[in-house]
């Protein structure tokens, strides 16, 4: 694996391996805040050309329990504002010597400019790109998943998934509904039919227009964020007919199997796609979601950079000649 | 140089032939009476030169991504003797003074005709007509007005344009796209976009626009030209106003022969085009048309950007892709390799069909007494695309590196020799 | 390739370091035995078992994974992770026995005392090994040794546990005899 930009990088193996080592970095986290070696000397830049504080402060967290070296790089106020290309921000950073570049971009695609092009020579991981997606969101969901409903252990087949919400212009929903049939379970996408894209149909998974018709039989229910503009685009005539057809509520909530959990990525819209009785519930997992991010993200980093990277091949092929 | 015999050379049947030029114009064996220079086209087939009729040529306002001289240069190295300059420029080709500019331009550099494509309205905004007759009038003789790079929305603009062509028999090229539909749209509706998470750009934004301006085309008695068709729904519409005699006709491009929405897996903006690559299927279908007459030219829209323009993410890229030096080529695997077509029927459509269209007089055929325009084509060698090779001032082609059949050797522009790619350089000896 | 321990010598080995850990540490209260994986960990276990057929008490028993910690981790792909675990007490102050199978240039050890070093304050840290075969490239030593085995460097000594390896042997291989 050189670069994550897309769940479609990895086998179902990579995937499980990515889990396995998060559930080991998790446990050995688990008490104390310890440090690893691991990534000593290595650069790890975060490259975020939109605003997002968790992400981005899970992926350092992540970097600097594995003893790397993290330079975060934002793009308010720096020289990409000034009309900066994305290519000469990525030649000024390769410059710097990064081992990895985490990017966060609204451009559908531009991780895979980055690392088609070699404009960055390190691993490239896409921490979410405009409506495409965000690999590790998924991994974390997984790896949650995997934790609540099969002990940490194997795949998650048998299970049934419920995304619900903008699949339309969610990069989430399009890597969890890749990740999670990868990993052998069934996935229900509920929304209205101007928040699914058209050709949803080939993604293999269930398709209704109908959270409580559905809901029953679901080991997990995961909200999506919906954007209070979309109305704006037509996309759903107001709050309050959102909130009510696709709201997951308290009724909803009992409704649900006794085992099952109520997941989010966040950040939420308390009161539109979900009460807060659905986000504070007993079945909730969205703050140890998390908490899991940093595991995950570890995992990832350590699999990528950790051993033996091109970089340093192509290092060791000079020192012998 | 302007008085050739030109020996040996095969016509589009196969046939040996030979062809008399003298002072520039095609003439009976038995008048070739100047001094004249001698071609041995052994293994070459002769065919008129090739007439686009939806080329950007960006001057003025654009000349860093292409010039009138650098597109007429790569318009020749493509078998071209006339291209129609789309009139999206800055400034707009709104007026007569714009037009007869470009006009000039394309004479003063004497490789090939440049014919300028006068706008529909003014700026291109879709809201007032601009003047029509004084393009048709001026120097440029100005026949054919399109507003492309934006579609004619307004239906009720677009049915005082159809009627007012007629005051000279001109014709409306409609830039299909309905505007509401195709915000920010960013690449063809459909499975691979749903993927990519790319804007969808769905058919019926084309479709529904072509379905409209074909009745309205009807209903004022007047004549329509779809620019760029792309897409199977498209094709069905048009044969079937054809058959009940509205006067509409129909283009298509090279790379919708060829290319499909799949290629925008790579993110690679280079395959980033208004209107978009479309599925397999539409390809058929527009190969399908193409043969059977219902679409009635290729043009090319040649669309030259600079480096920056596409080196970046998708959404940030230009839309187009250059078309001038590999069209014959592209329509050749498409059509004639593809056994969809013969070459005679394809050089119909990329020559003989759009000088009859645009009344280009000049071109098209060589009967006795037309001035000599013509190419001599190599369809039993091939060629690799190298994109810094292309004369085209923009490098952005989507066959970079890609083997190619069919070579263009020599191209003739009344008479004289103006792309030579054995002895490249001497243009105009 | 030839065979330098069998499954009875190996027996007697792992007894004999048994009673030598209980005689160094004064009983097992104090110990903990934390096995290197693969290997190491069963061997840690059968010293386990050993111990408390003598002493007729259990000793506490665990697991350190020790990839983190490697010092060759950039000559070639990631390795997967193994678990760590520790017994509930922790090891402040008390006597860590790591355990291995094969002590060769030390740097295993060397990786598992830094390991150590951020789960917590061991008393003393003691090393146990089945086989000890030399070459060593940092200056560590074993307290509790089964074997040593003068090798040549491009010789490899494979240890089997029947657990994993289905028999219990000792091998030697490219030894050219």
């Amino acid at each position: 694996m050189r670069d994550l930009l897309s769940i479609n990088d990895l086998t179902k193996d990579d995937a499980l391996e990515i889990l396995d080592t998060a559930v080991q970095l998790a446990a050995l986290s688990d008490s104390t805040n310890r440090k690893f070696p691991t990534l000593r000397g290595r650069t790890v830049v975060n490259l975020f050309f939109e605003d997002s504080t968790r992400t981005r402060i899970s992926f350092e967290a992540a970097a600097k329990r594995l003893s790397a070296d993290v330079i975060n790089f934002s793009a308010k106020g720096s020289s990409v504002s000034k009309g900066e290309s994305l290519k000469d921000t990525a030649l000024t950073l390769q410059a710097m010597g990064a081992d990895a570049v985490i990017i966060r971009h609204a451009s559908s695609g531009a991780p895979a400019q980055l690392a088609r092009k070699r404009w960055i020579d390190g691993a490239v991981i896409n921490a979410g790109d405009g409506t495409h997606e965000h690999p590790t969101q998924a991994l974390l969901d997984a790896f949650t998943i995997r934790r609540h409903l099969k002990q940490d252990q194997g795949d998650l087949a048998g299970l049934k998934i419920a995304i619900v919400g903008d699949v339309l212009h969610s990069r989430v929903a399009r890597s969890n509904v890749l990740l999670l049939q990868k990993l052998g379970a069934k996935v229900v996408l509920v929304a209205p039919p101007t928040l699914l894209p058209v050709g949803v149909e080939h993604w293999g998974a269930q398709i209704s227009f109908s959270i409580d018709q559905v809901i029953a039989e679901c080991d997990a229910v995961m909200m999506l964020r919906v954007q209070k503009e979309r109305m704006e685009d037509l996309f759903f005539p107001s709050e309050r007919e959102y909130a009510r057809n696709f709201g997951l509520n308290a009724a909803r909530i009992t409704g649900m199997k006794e085992s099952a959990i109520v997941m989010h990525p966040g950040p939420m819209n308390r009161g539109l796609e979900i009460t807060a009785e659905g986000a504070d519930s007993k079945r909730s997992v969205i703050v140890e979601q998390v908490a899991n991010g940093v595991s995950v993200r570890m995992a990832v980093l350590y699999l990528l950079i950790g051993g033996a990277t091109s970089r340093d091949l192509t290092a060791q092929m000079g020192e012998q000649s | 140089m302007n008085s050739w015999l030109i020996k040996n050379a095969r016509d589009l049947q196969g046939e040996k032939v030979e062809l008399m030029i003298s002072d520039g114009k095609v003439v009976a064996k038995n008048d070739l009476d100047q001094p004249y220079s001698e071609l041995d086209a052994q293994g070459l087939t002769l065919m008129p030169g090739l007439v686009d009729l939806h080329t950007h040529l960006r001057e003025p306002g654009r000349e860093d991504a292409e010039t009138v001289l650098s597109a007429s240069r790569a318009a020749v190295a493509g078998g071209y003797t006339a291209v129609s300059a789309m009139p999206n420029t800055l400034p707009v080709a709104d007026t007569a003074g714009v037009v007869e500019q470009v006009y000039r331009l394309g004479q003063s550099h004497g490789l090939c005709d440049v014919f300028p494509i006068g706008a529909v309205t003014v700026g291109q905004e879709g809201e007032q007509l601009a003047e029509l007759v004084a393009m048709n009038q001026s120097e440029a003789r100005v026949r054919i007005f399109s507003d492309d790079g934006h579609c004619v929305a307004d239906p009720l603009v677009m049915r005082r344009a159809l009627e007012y062509v007629k005051l000279f028999d001109g014709v409306v090229a409609q830039h299909a796209q309905d505007p509401r539909l195709t915000e920010n749209a960013q690449m063809n509706e459909g499975e691979v976009s749903a993927r990519l998470g790319l804007k969808g750009w769905p058919a019926v934004a084309e479709e529904a626009i072509i379905a409209r301006d074909i009745l309205l085309a009807e209903h004022v008695d007047s004549k329509l030209h779809i620019c760029h068709l792309t897409t199977a729904g498209g094709v069905e519409l048009v044969r079937q106003a054809k058959l009940r005699g509205v006067k509409v006709t129909a283009e298509v491009t090279p790379h919708h022969l060829l290319l499909t929405d799949e290629l925008a897996a790579t993110y690679d903006a280079t395959y980033k085009v208004n209107p978009p690559l479309r599925t397999e299927n539409d390809v058929q279908a527009l190969r399908r048309g193409l043969a059977d007459g219902t679409i009635d030219i290729v043009a090319t829209d040649h669309a030259p950007h600079p480096q920056e323009a596409k080196d970046c993410e998708w959404s940030a890229a230009a839309f187009g892709m250059l078309g001038l030096e590999t069209a014959f080529s592209i329509c050749y695997l498409a059509m004639v390799k593809s056994g969809l077509m013969s070459v005679a029927e394809l050089s119909l459509r990329m020559s003989g069909a759009p000088a009859k269209l645009a009344r280009y007089k000049d071109h098209g055929n060589l009967a006795v007494g037309m001035p000599a325009n013509f190419v001599l084509v190599d369809l039993d060698k091939s060629w690799k695309v190298d994109a810094q090779a292309l004369k085209s001032k923009s490098k952005n082609t989507p066959y970079d590196g890609m083997e190619l059949p069919a070579v263009v050797e020599k191209t003739f522009h009344n008479g004289v020799l103006v792309y030579d790619r054995v002895n490249q350089g001497r243009e105009g000896v | 390739m030839s065979v330098v321990l069998n499954a009875a010598e190996i027996s007697r080995a792992l007894r004999r370091i048994a009673h030598e850990i209980l005689e160094k540490n004064h009983g097992s209260s104090e110990v903990i035995l934390l096995g290197i994986p693969t290997r190491g960990v069963v061997i840690a276990q059968r010293l386990a078992q050993e111990i408390l057929a003598i002493e007729k008490a259990e000793v506490a028993l665990g697991t350190l994974d020790i990839t983190m910690f490697r010092d060759d981790l950039r000559m070639r792909a990631p390795r997967p992770l193994t678990p760590t675990q520790l017994p509930k007490t922790g090891i402040d102050a008390k006597h860590v026995v790591l355990v291995d199978d094969v002590f060769f240039s030390g740097r295993t050890v060397r990786a598992a005392l830094d390991a150590l070093n951020e789960l917590g304050r061991p008393k003393t840290v003691q090393l146990a090994v089945l086989i000890d075969r030399g070459h060593r490239e940092l200056p560590i030593r074993a307290d509790f040794v089964g074997k040593n085995i003068p090798t040549a460097k491009t010789e490899s000594v494979k240890v089997n546990l029947s657990e994993i390896d289905g028999v219990d042997e000792v091998k030697i291989e490219g030894r050219s005899m």
